[in-house]
């Protein structure tokens, strides 16, 4: 077992793993961040995307102990807690363009495709349609045909979204 | 860009619920990843499973011994299907199509022989999954390797293996009608093609995954990633013996389905009987690898269709044989998916006679079922395919071909050489649209501009004017075919004493946004705002009753379902509104949410809601309640129709196909959500697009799957993929709400508009087919075929080490085994 320390989501987390232990198991299994779903072996899908220092991985492709001393962001960190009233959070400005434009049917590849998405204005804050389709090839959705996806990219892109 | 404009932000009339492009409730959970996946769900005690899967296509297994992995560290058990033979039962097939089908035994786990490569033959069952998946490896097993068969055409020769004692023939289903030897016999225009349906796997984004709990030895909650929760109950019972109202089956959050989780498969039942023999939950979750293999397949047949015309293009006759791949077994409803295209391969088209043949066959492959569509697709691909080469071989423009011979508008209700009734349509209307949008005048200009130019990049228009069947299903009909169950569905509405309203469906919603379009209809029935309406559905103790979600069917059958419910809301509250506006219910109306006596005097619904709740003044004999249930059945399928125009750019240097265009004209009848309705549209499309250019599921001449990932098998990503130009046309189906389904139709239109495209683009050259999936490789040896080239047909076949079932011989390259016949 190697000891790590990992903070998820803005907190922080001491644990003993076992070298093979995949980062995505991880954190669904020991914190508990089941927000970030598992849709293949070859990381072919991008289902479980998220952010490690800023930048996306494959959660699936990383092993939890090359994450020690790692910032990670899950879906469930992108929209900031709210007042702790139970009042519900504001959303990332990604979240709401997938909501407003109905980027998601089945909703499994979104937290993939929401960290991906991120990631990619954070590199190029205007993309083209071509741009955005091109910058999540790495994540596959059976539902949507992608053109809900490239929408809302396009439209949290206009609002200025940075990750 | 898009024709029809699902604004978001449009604030709607709160009281027209219907047609506004509402955001869905579903998403807050879903992009907040607070979604209940059935992988989610750890329990007190759980048990994780893990299974061992055959690596032979067909073998006798000789000798099975788990006893050296029930030593492995974490393991609690380990077992075979011996294990289970006395309890297992068989899995069921719900749709015997012929009285003399052929339906073998299909025990959940291997007892004595397997017949695909990924069936279960021993189990592990351990604290942790990775303890699990590594004491597999301690399981000894010995097989006597057999015989594959893996092509259907050759499966039923003299000496041909055996999938089954009984032979490999499941089952001959036929249909005629009008005289089709008149038809044919003097017709100045015949052809006959071949085309190949290739076999697909759904590939939903969430993987299956089952958990199961239990109380003493026959109590059992499973929560399983289903699209079929109540189907999935009773086959339960009827397979395992155990009491119905024992069973509680709960789909959470299902990530997709597509067909591939309609279905009762191996791994639910198998973890009943693990959970209730070690008296502990269970939970397996499968490997996207071990789904390629196992989560059923789709399409897979051979279709032979032959026309005859008159020289001026009216189709006389239409005559189909198809052969269809059932795999090793027969699965749920899997023998009547080439019926549900059967009566589709006359599609919007007026003829004399018509005759359909399907013979279900077995093979030592991953069984099929219902993908996408089921049937349809491929009823629709090989009359628009043919439509086309018919079109070219008479010098008619193919839409001009198509509208000599469409039914016209003012001929609905209108009963089609199958005995079906479609109910409305517009096929003039729909065309007429998307060749505007499309600029179809202006492409074909282009084109003619580069076949002149002799552009090395040619220019295809592809046209797949289509209709289907759906909304399954009237109950009288789906009896009439043999079909195991009914076609209704069932709904509920609770007036809760603060005016709030639970609706219950049986419509068991996988991403198709119930939560939100239900919540529409019924502010729009009952006049309550959309907020107040909460959707329950997924789980039998919930939603007891419900026939489920496939076939395009939950708003045809299940939004009716709501509107008869509603209905029966009306009528108990109005007769409570009565005695509090102290006027005869003959004199109280009904709108947008108020009761209103002629006096003036007004009660909401909500009001009478809690009086109804309070009970306290009642008239005597009416019931404290103004809840409701609605069963409803519908008289008639669904019929949808569209008008989908590709344009394609084809390299005939390296045959890479370029989708430069789509337009996706659809008549679905009275739109409750245009947002909604517009995602279906462009995922169905997706799905149609990706059969065309780049799916499909290869078995190795050994019968070993080779596209297991999803790094073989190409699920289409974005940068795959065009934008799409969706509109609408609107003919009001012949119910209530004027509604038709919607989840299936651009799956079923799309394949061949973009095949027909890749055809018109190198008709010139010769090419007259390219067998799906449409890959660089095939178009260019197409061409290079249809040039006079000498290629070897084996090399592309080895490359892929695809099976000959695959559509690479040589004449599913080239067209060799099609004829054209002008008499």
């Amino acid at each position: 077992m190697t000891r790590i320390n990992v903070t998820v989501d803005g907190v922080s987390y001491v644990d003993q793993v076992e070298p093979r232990l995949l980062l995505v198991h991880y954190l669904r299994e020991t914190v508990g961040k089941t927000g970030t779903p598992i849709g293949c072996d070859t990381s072919n899908c991008g289902a479980c995307t998220v952010l490690m220092d800023g930048s996306s991985v494959k959660s699936c492709a990383v092993l939890a102990v090359q994450a020690d001393g790692s910032d990670i962001t899950t879906i469930e960190g992108m929209a900031p807690p709210g007042g702790g009233n139970g009042a519900g959070h504001e959303l990332h400005p990604l979240q709401r363009a997938f909501h407003e434009e109905h980027a998601l049917q089945c909703g499994y590849c979104t937290p993939g495709m929401i960290i991906a998405a991120a990631d990619l204005l954070r590199d190029n804050p205007h993309p083209t349609d071509e741009e955005i389709r091109e910058g999540l090839e790495g994540n596959l959705c059976r539902c949507t045909g992608y053109e809900n996806i490239v929408r809302a990219v396009r439209r949290a892109a206009q609002a200025g979204v940075q990750a | 860009m898009t024709a029809t404009t699902a604004d978001p932000t449009t604030t709607p009339d709160p009281v027209a619920q219907i047609g506004a492009a509402r955001l869905r409730k579903e998403d807050a959970r879903l992009i907040t990843g607070q979604t209940n996946w059935t992988d989610n769900i750890t329990l007190p005690g759980m048990l994780h499973i893990a299974f061992l899967r055959s690596p032979h296509a067909h073998a006798r297994i000789t000798s099975v011994d788990v006893s050296a992995a029930r030593s492995e560290p974490g393991v609690i058990a380990a077992f075979s299907g011996a294990d289970f033979a006395d309890e297992q039962g068989s899995l069921p097939c719900a749709w015997p199509v012929t009285p003399d089908i052929v339906m073998p035994a299909h025990p959940p786990m291997a007892t004595d022989e397997v017949r695909y490569v990924g069936e279960a033959v021993a189990c592990v069952v351990a604290r942790d999954r990775y303890a699990a998946a590594d004491a597999l490896a301690a399981i000894e097993i010995d097989y006597e390797p057999l015989p594959p068969v893996l092509d259907i055409r050759t499966a039923l020769d003299d000496g041909s293996p055996k999938v089954h004692e009984a032979g490999n023939k499941s089952y001959e289903w036929v249909f005629a009608n009008g005289d089709l030897d008149a038809a044919f016999r003097d017709a100045p225009v015949v052809l006959e093609r071949n085309y190949r349906q290739q076999r697909l796997i759904p590939s939903a984004m969430e993987p299956r995954a089952v958990v199961c709990s239990c109380v003493g030895d026959d109590e059992f909650t499973l929560w399983s990633s289903t699209q079929i929760p109540h189907v999935l109950r009773v086959m339960l019972a009827l397979v395992l013996g155990i009491p119905e109202q024992n069973i509680r089956v709960i789909a959470p959050d299902v990530g997709g389905g597509f067909g591939s989780k309609l279905q009762v498969t191996a791994e639910e039942v198998l973890a009943i009987l693990i959970a209730r023999r070690l008296g502990k939950p269970v939970k397996w979750t499968e490997s996207r690898s071990e789904g390629n293999m196992t989560v059923h397949h789709g399409r897979d047949q051979w279709q032979r269709i032959r026309i005859a015309a008159d020289s001026d293009g009216n189709v006389r006759g239409l005559s189909v044989d198809l052969l269809a791949d059932m795999g090793a077994y027969l699965m749920l409803v899997a023998p009547g998916v080439p019926l549900l295209g059967a009566f589709m391969y006359p599609s919007i088209y007026k003829m004399d006679a018509y005759s359909f043949r399907c013979t279900g066959i077995f093979t030592t492959k991953m069984p099929t079922d219902a993908y996408r569509g089921a049937g349809r697709p491929e009823a629709t691909f090989a009359i628009e395919r043919i439509m086309d080469d018919l079109a070219a071989e008479l010098g008619i423009e193919p839409l001009e071909l198509r509208e000599r011979n469409w039914i016209k508008h003012e001929e609905f209700p209108y009963t089609t050489v199958c005995g079906l009734t479609y109910d409305s349509g517009n096929y003039e209307a729909a065309t007429a649209k998307a060749k505007e949008l499309f600029d179809y005048d202006g492409l074909r200009r282009e084109q003619e501009r580069r076949r002149a130019s002799g552009d090395k990049v040619q220019l295809g228009i592809g046209i797949s004017t289509f209709t289907e069947m759906c909304g399954l299903a009237p109950s009288r009909v789906v009896g009439s075919l043999a079909y195991g169950a009914g076609g209704w569905e069932q709904a509920s509405i609770r007036m809760l004493p603060t005016g709030k309203v639970e609706v219950v469906t049986g419509s068991s919603a996988h991403g198709q946004g119930h939560e939100t379009a239900w919540s529409q209809i019924v502010a729009d029935q009952l006049g309550v705002p959309f907020e107040d309406i909460r959707v329950l559905h997924g789980d039998t103790q919930v939603s007891p009753k419900g026939m489920d979600t496939y076939g395009s069917r939950s708003l045809a059958v299940g939004g009716m379902a709501l509107v008869s419910a509603c209905d029966k809301v009306i009528e108990k509250a109005k007769a409570i509104a009565s005695r509090m506006l102290e006027a005869p219910p003959e004199q109280v109306t009904f709108k947008d949410g108020v009761f209103s006596a002629g006096s003036g005097a007004t009660k909401t619904i909500q009001e009478v809601a809690l009086a109804t709740f309070l009970a306290h003044d009642l008239p005597d004999g009416v019931e404290p309640t103004i809840d409701a249930d609605a069963t409803y059945d519908p008289d008639n399928f669904s019929f949808p129709h569209g008008t989908h125009l590709c344009a394609t750019e084809v390299d005939t240097e390296t045959g890479f196909v370029k989708i430069r265009s789509y337009v996706a004209v659809d008549d679905v009848g009275v739109v409750v959500n245009p947002m909604i309705v517009e995602g279906q549209v462009h995922g169905g499309l997706a799905q149609g697009i990706a059969q065309a250019l780049y799916e499909e599921g290869v078995y190795d001449d050994e019968g070993n799957l080779v596209t297991t990932t999803l790094a073989d098998y190409l699920v289409p990503s974005a940068s795959d993929l065009p934008s799409y130009v969706t509109a609408h046309t609107e003919s009001p189906a012949a119910n209530r709400l004027g509604v038709k389904g919607v989840g299936e139709a651009g799956t079923i239109a799309s394949t061949p508009a973009v095949v027909n495209a890749i055809i018109d683009a190198l008709r010139p050259l010769g090419v007259r087919d390219v067998t799906m999936p449409c890959t660089p490789e095939r178009v260019w040896r197409a061409i290079e075929t249809a040039r006079g080239a000498t290629l070897d047909p084996d090399a592309e076949h080895q490359a892929r080490q695809s099976d000959q079932t695959q559509g690479n011989s040589p004449q599913g390259i080239n067209g060799g085994s099609q004829s054209g016949d002008v008499a």
